[in-house]
């Protein structure tokens, strides 16, 4: 079946409004106007057919510095999964201290892909504010 | 009073007080302290949790935690000396700075230089004035992202932005992540304040609309924000009658700009460009006062923390070369921004650099263009001419002066930077 979508490049600051016709069943791009270059192009198609984003977010941490710790995907994410993502991450809570790049969950939403932490984490002291 | 000591003193550990420090320190300054008001170092990078960080300098895209990571690690094995918080109350001209804190009390810090890297404050609702009731639930979007980020709570479930700032698109995709729901972004100008990615990736990944030409002209509910009530302006920003319409909602995000934060500079006396608000600065990034350097959002609001780095590098540079006695001297060139451009940072360039070094310009146009020409030109001669495909007022725009580019009697004139339509002259 023909679809059609209009994105907005990203790969540099221009911003092309980019038009696009694709067969949705046969994963084929039919055409892309409105880029003033490849890449455009090559941006229209991943976002079509398999659009990825590193998710950040934070987790619970118990007896921490911070009562939560900022998380990232290791790697991109296809972007459907991002609110399974979201909701396993939402339900964990974690122990300090939590060290640099610490793996939270080794493979997230069924992606195969791990999620670490974006900080070092201390566990809480005596003197919090100055 | 406890009597501090030391060769180059760098008040705020956000990016740019870490990058002035570890720098200074690498160019052969002594000791280096480097003092925040804050319990740890990063700064607003800390809260930043999400991607996109680094992209220019490092090549791979960061989060704000993972970019400070790597300064607070550089500093560390640099030897910088960290006083954490601790509170910068005056920043004298003899490089004497006075401080306070809870375990020392006042502290009496003497410097041989001084880095001022203060960073920036959110504008608010003051800044803006919106007509209506005092309620709790409007609050600024960067504070809004410490609570969410850092604090772990939601300040508000039913959301309206006001201004289309970076920090105000990356908290609407936060807050729906986070289960909220964002009304939208109302944008008083024809054009996006925040960058294109931002605009594509937390807005329309989640159908999240961003309404141009409108502001927010009532704020509803005694104790807390019940509604608020937006409309269309016209060419001159003034609001439309009868285009009102009224949004229930229970909190509205400002992300409606950045001042920087000055008080000690002006304290001090330093002389401030009025269209930045931060300092007027040599190409050493030092301000009018001999001796005390500026980088950073204190200067001058930035969209990219690179470029900050970038900045604040040659800050630490300058502050080590001072206190080494190998600051350049002779003559200086002013610059000016011509056609088109808001400001141009920094305000004055040693001709001793320009014939040595490559110099980076940092300006902001005044408004949206495509095919455009920057063109810097000294006493009515061009000397650079560089194309760009589109400037807009939201990303910073950088010229290159590349060593020795410039004629080499223009003692007593200025640089002028402008946007030239392309086919046109300046």
């Amino acid at each position: 079946m023909t679809k059609e979508r209009k994105l907005t490049c990203i790969v540099c600051p221009v911003g092309c409004g980019i038009k696009l016709t694709y067969d949705a069943d046969r994963r084929e791009i039919l055409s892309v106007t409105g880029n003033q270059c490849k890449r455009g192009a090559a941006y229209a198609a991943d976002e079509v057919f398999a659009p990825k984003r590193v998710l950040t977010t934070t987790v619970r941490v118990e007896d921490g510095f911070l009562p939560v710790v900022p998380v990232r995907t290791a790697q991109p994410i296809p972007k459907e999964k991002i609110w399974d993502a979201l909701k396993e991450l939402a339900a964990l809570q974690i122990k300090a201290p939590v060290a640099y790049h610490q793996v939270i969950c080794p493979d997230v939403a069924g992606t195969g892909v791990a999620v670490i932490a974006e900080r070092p984490l201390p566990a809480e002291t005596e003197e919090k504010a100055g | 009073m406890r009597k501090i000591q030391c060769d180059v003193a760098v008040v705020g550990a956000g990016p740019a007080g870490l990058a002035a420090a570890g720098r200074a320190k690498a160019a052969g300054a002594g000791r280096v302290l480097l003092i925040d008001r804050d319990r740890e170092l990063g700064g607003i990078l800390q809260q930043c949790i999400h991607n996109g960080f680094g992209l220019h300098l490092f090549g791979e895209e960061l989060t704000g935690p993972e970019y400070a990571h790597k300064f607070i690690a550089e500093n560390q094995e640099a030897g910088v000396e960290v006083l954490l918080n601790t509170m910068v109350l005056q920043v004298r001209p003899d490089r004497h700075l006075y401080a306070m804190n809870r375990r020392e009390g006042m502290l009496d810090i003497a410097a041989g230089a001084v880095v001022l890297a203060m960073g920036c404050r959110e504008r608010n609702r003051g800044a803006v004035t919106i007509p209506g009731t005092r309620p709790a639930g409007v609050i600024t979007a960067g504070t809004a992202q410490r609570f969410v980020n850092m604090e772990g709570f939601m300040p508000g479930r039913h959301i309206v932005i006001l201004g289309s700032g970076d920090i105000g698109l990356i908290m609407a995709r936060r807050f729906t992540w986070e289960g909220a729901k964002v009304e939208g972004v109302f944008e008083i100008m024809p054009y996006t304040n925040g960058l294109t990615r931002n605009v594509v990736q937390c807005l329309h990944d989640y159908d999240i609309p961003l309404h141009l030409n409108h502001t927010v002209v009532e704020i509803h509910g005694r104790e807390r924000v019940e509604a608020v009530t937006v409309a269309k302006v016209d060419e001159k920003l003034q609001p439309i009658p009868g285009t009102e319409r009224r949004i229930p909602c229970d909190t509205l995000l400002l992300s409606v700009g950045l001042i920087p934060e000055n008080e000690l500079s002006r304290d001090a006396r330093i002389e401030l460009d009025p269209v930045t608000g931060g300092p007027v600065v040599s190409d050493e990034m030092e301000t009018s006062l001999p001796g005390i350097f500026a980088c950073g959002n204190v200067v001058h609001v930035h969209d990219l923390v690179d470029n900050v780095t970038r900045e604040s590098r040659l800050a630490g540079e300058g502050a080590a070369r001072l206190v080494q006695g190998r600051q350049p001297g002779g003559p200086v060139l002013a610059t000016r921004a011509g056609e088109g451009v808001r400001y141009v940072v920094p305000h004055r360039l040693h001709l001793a650099n320009l014939a040595e070094r490559e110099t980076t310009l940092y300006m902001r146009v005044r408004e949206p263009a495509e095919h455009v020409r920057i063109e810097a030109s000294v006493g009515g001669e061009r000397v650079l001419s560089v194309r760009e495909r589109v400037v807009r007022p939201a990303e910073m725009v950088s010229v290159k002066l590349p060593p020795g580019s410039l004629p080499a009697d223009c003692t007593g004139t200025e640089l002028t930077l402008s946007v030239v339509k392309e086919g046109e002259r300046a």
